[in-house]
């Protein structure tokens, strides 16, 4: 029997990932050093971003393809994996949890990602999806002796596992009635069959795993829980990486296969994205532990990015990939800050430090600018081209309703500045710098201050 | 034939269902008593066996030279009262024995004694053995949990560990058979090896049979691999409890197994009921003698190799046993259907 | 009429087991059923010529990863269990639930369409064997997805040993 190789060229860089991942592994066994690790990862992710734009095509009959879509998402992975790299190196040394399967595991989540971004077909969506859910479900409970790192592990795991049965229950439906899992051969089908009860029913599972997996209200239950008991290190990736491949898959399969019922998902995303929104912004005011701050911040943003989505315009998608490249960089930026400082998990820790430690205080102050969107920061650029793009897209009141809650986001974020430079220090603030930190604090930052000062170079 | 296949063939003849149904039934009623007949007479030889090796005499007062005394064992244990204990759980108590018999008993079904002689010849026999194998260790859980007693449990928790790593290693060494015969039915392995001269797998896959015999021990709680039921620290493990004639059923359910692993390791390695080509080349006569005579001759070599094993080695410690299985056996299966694998695909 | 006959036991029993298995209070018996339920499930899919299946579904479900269930039950302290407070206070809203979630399959199922049969009609299976198109499809249309699957897996393995292996 003679079976035609496929073609593994648009798969490059997903091989490099799964097999520098592997490689770290068994190199765990021969060096000690676990920074050399890090930096084989980061060599990995770097081979990959080198590869990746020569990387475009269709492969294994249809079920994978790489496109300029999927490539920018994948940019996003990498810039997150990088940088998580680069802030974790020091900190979970301090963490006690520095096993080498960390980074190994980091690895298998972005190649899970990056084969959700390219997935053409269910089945690959699917299994990407649950390939990045593993991962960082054990990621999350890494720190094995700390009980909240157990629960945020375990939560995520139980709540995540019911996710991905809803979504292979809806992608089941969807099966049964177009009788293919390759999301472009559905949506012709669909065409040809139109609205139906099933469809819907199909579509809502569908929307509800992958709205699970970005933290939109009402089903965000988990992530402060799990923010808060991750690995810092571990949040920034989970607050960047998963949200992004969630947009991602809901970018792909929303506008290609559910094309013939766009008004139908855009009534139940406009509601979601509010709900998101209000939740986010309003529980986070209340909290006094910067990673639960985070979380709920996080699950603002997911509302705001939602917007890109209902707009159901290229020029929607576009936006919405910027702002969530853009997002990476601030979101990882201010997690980094709060892994700098020996105790920065509470809000309270924050009192005075601009006194105590001037550079970072500064730092922490573009970066939560950047997070409410006050310019010149890359934060007010994401959201400003997100809106002019939905306001085009004829949805004017969704953006004064959006602006609304950033302007109650303010309240917190200020909160933080406030606390920083207006209260009495209680205690010096101690410090842990590592070059890697370092490098990693001077991209995050240059990238929000060059992009809110220049932002043709993403915009266009 | 597909197992349903079978099943169509006999709803399909209407005329002859009653005759088909009966042939199968005196199959399997032939196939089962036979086997009880080895396994009550696999006990008086192991003691003969290993008596003579101790250089004692082993039984000698029932009949001569003691070859009636598998009989009176089994008329003892037969009449003996079954006690269930107080704080047993009893269902479970009670169905825990059965379970391993039946497991046992329903992979004879599958096996070919010889050529044309299979209860059921399924296209998937080769697994079939494998899932009803992996069923004896309900027997051996339910019973060490539902006795509750702690040496009952000690001895459960031990088997069943031991049991399913084991498994693995079987698995995975038969998988190398596989691979070569191009096929799970164990007719059609034993066939397969006739197209070489050597006409036993045992030759180019040596390593999956040392690593098939040694799990096979293992799965059978078998010395050196009879810690679950170590006499001399668990008195006898997950069946302590039992007594009468549920005891004699787990008793029953560990010699047939032995028989099965033996079958198998017949089967899969050792040609079957057939002899090597290059033998039968040389003296054609030997193609007069029926394959049944080889199939048990080499059957009986292997449950020999039992009782010279258990005689000779003494018994692992338990980290020991699951290290051997885990980093031993299991990457050596594993390596072998790579190899097996590379070789089959250059050819 | 027989296959009829034949698939009808197999549902009601199904059915019967799997509700046994969440009734009952002792959760080693829970599990017990289970392994009956996984059987029916094997026979299930001989019904449908899917021989490998069962055999598979048997290997792996009821002796391996059912066994590794009752493994850690075992050790439960069973008389708590059997004593302690169920969660199933609100049962009712759960049976509604359940119900209007049944209905709502039953209505949405009715959409759904036969697609066009394929190349591995009954006789070409019997032809080839179960085992043979099953790898044969698994290994050249589904590789990719089966490469994925594998990652999975060896996440899982990681997973557990990160988790739970003693450091020195």
């Amino acid at each position: 029997m003679n079976i035609p190789f496929p073609d593994l060229r648009p798969v490059t860089p997903e091989i490099i990932m799964t097999l520098s991942a592997t490689a770290l592994l068994i190199l765990e066994l021969i060096f000690k050093n676990k920074g050399v690790l890090a930096f084989i990862g980061i060599l990995a992710a770097a081979a990959v971003m080198y590869i990746m734009p020569a990387s475009m095509g269709e492969t294994f009959g249809g079920m994978f393809i790489s496109d300029s879509y999927s490539i920018f998402f994948k940019f996003i992975f990498i810039i997150n994996l990088i940088l998580t790299i680069l802030i974790s190196l020091r900190y979970i040394q301090r963490q006690k949890a520095e096993y080498g399967e960390y980074y190994s595991l980091l690895l298998f989540a972005t190649a899970g990602m990056m084969l959700m971004a390219s997935a053409k077909d269910l089945i690959i969506l699917y299994l990407g999806l649950e390939l990045m859910a593993l991962s960082t479900y054990i990621l999350a409970g890494i720190k094995r002796h700390d009980v909240k790192s157990n629960e945020a592990a375990i939560k995520y795991f139980l709540l995540g596992g019911f996710s991905s049965a809803l979504l292979l229950y809806g992608i089941s439906l969807l099966y049964g009635m177009t009788t293919t899992t390759d999301i472009y051969k559905i949506a012709e089908h669909l065409k040809a069959t139109g609205v139906t009860t099933t469809l819907l029913l199909s579509m809502i599972l569908i929307a509800v795993a992958f709205l699970f997996k970005i933290a939109a209200a009402p089903f965000h239950m988990w992530a402060p829980d799990v923010y808060e008991g991750a690995p810092t290190s571990i949040t920034a990736f989970m607050s960047v990486g998963p949200k992004a491949a969630g947009f991602a898959v809901i970018g792909r399969v929303f506008y290609t296969a559910f094309q013939n019922i766009q008004t139908d998902w855009t009534t139940i995303l406009i509601g979601i994205a509010i709900l998101t929104m209000a939740v986010g912004n309003i529980l986070a005011i209340v909290q006094t532990n910067i990673k639960r701050m985070l979380a709920y911040s996080s699950i603002a943003h997911a509302g705001y990015i939602l917007l890109g989505i209902i707009a159901g315009t290229t020029e929607g998608l576009n936006a919405m990939m910027t702002y969530l490249f853009i997002y990476a960089f601030m979101n990882i930026g201010a997690f980094a800050i709060v892994i700098i400082l020996d105790r920065g998990e509470e809000l309270s820790d924050y009192e005075g430090l601009a006194k105590n430690r001037p550079l970072v205080a500064a730092l922490m102050l573009v970066f939560m600018f950047s997070l409410t969107g006050i310019p010149p920061t890359a934060g007010f650029i994401a959201k400003f081209n997100l809106f002019t793009a939905v306001i085009k897209a004829g949805y004017t009141w969704l953006v004064i309703i959006a602006v609304m809650f950033s302007a109650i986001s303010a309240y917190y974020y200020l909160r933080v500045v406030m606390n920083m430079y207006m209260k009495e220090m209680k205690q010096e603030a101690a410090i842990h710098l590592s070059p890697s930190l370092s490098l990693a604090i001077l991209i995050t930052v240059l990238m929000v201050l060059i992009i809110g000062i220049m932002p043709s170079m993403v915009i266009g | 034939m597909n197992i349903f296949g079978l099943f169509d063939g006999l709803i399909g003849m209407q005329g002859s269902l009653a005759l088909n149904i009966l042939i199968i039934i005196v199959k399997i009623a032939v196939v089962v008593g036979i086997t009880m007949l080895h396994v009550a007479y696999a006990t008086y030889f192991e003691r003969k066996v290993i008596g003579h090796m101790q250089v004692r005499l082993g039984p000698m007062r029932v009949g001569p030279h003691g070859i009636l005394q598998p009989i009176a064992d089994g008329i003892k244990l037969f009449f003996k009262e079954d006690i269930v204990p107080d704080g047993a759980d009893k269902p479970v108590f009670k169905i825990a024995p059965i379970i391993p018999v039946f497991a046992a008993l329903s992979s004879l079904a599958v096996i070919p004694f010889f050529e044309g002689f299979v209860i059921a010849d399924i296209n998937i026999g080769l697994l079939y053995i494998l899932a009803m194998s992996s069923l004896g260790a309900y027997g051996i859980v339910m019973s060490g949990w539902s006795s509750n007693s702690k040496y009952s449990f000690l001895g459960g928790l031990r088997s069943s560990a031991q049991v399913i790593s084991y498994e693995i290693a079987i698995g995975l060494s038969l998988v190398g058979v596989m691979i070569m015969a191009g096929s799970l039915s164990l007719n059609d392995i034993v066939k397969a090896q006739q197209q070489h001269w050597h006409g036993m797998y045992l030759i180019p896959q040596f390593i999956a049979y040392f690593v098939f015999l040694v799990a096979a021990f293992a799965e059978t709680n078998r010395a050196p691999f009879d810690l679950p039921e170590a006499e001399s620290e668990l008195v006898a493990g997950y069946f302590v409890e039992y007594s009468g004639m549920r005891f004699a059923l787990f008793y029953a359910a560990e010699y047939m197994g032995m028989i099965i692993m033996s079958s198998i390791a017949v089967v899969c390695f050792w040609g079957g009921w057939t002899m090597p080509p290059v033998i039968t080349n040389a003296v054609p006569a030997i193609k007069m003698v029926p394959g049944i005579v080889w199939f048990v001759g080499k059957v009986y070599f292997h449950i020999f190799l039992y009782y010279w094993i258990r005689a000779t080695l003494p018994r692992y410690r338990y980290d020991q046993l699951m290290a051997l299985g885990w980093k031993v056996l299991i990457p050596l299966a594993l390596a072998n259907i790579v190899v097996t694998a590379i070789v089959k695909f250059m050819s | 009429m027989l296959s009829k006959l034949f698939f009808g036991y197999f549902a009601v029993i199904m059915v019967a087991l799997s509700l046994l298995v969440i009734t009952r209070r002792n959760p080693v018996h829970s599990v017990l059923w289970m392994l009956v339920l996984f059987f029916h499930i094997a026979g299930l899919y001989l019904f449908l010529n899917a021989e490998f299946l069962a055999a598979v579904q048997v290997i792996l479900y009821a002796g391996a990863i059912l066994v590794l269930f009752l493994f850690v039950i075992m050790m439960l302290n069973i008389k708590v269990e059997i004593t302690a407070e169920r969660f199933i206070g609100e049962w009712p809203i759960g049976v509604a639930l359940g119900l209007s979630i049944l209905m709502l399959i039953y209505f949405t199922t009715s959409k759904l369409i036969q697609g066009p049969a394929g190349q591995f009609s009954i006789e070409a299976i019997k032809a080839e064997t179960h085992t043979k198109a099953l790898g044969k499809v698994l290994y050249t249309e589904y590789l990719f997805p089966f490469e994925i699957a594998s990652l999975i897996l060896l996440i899982a393995i990681v997973g557990a040993i990160v988790l739970a292996k003693k450091r020195g």
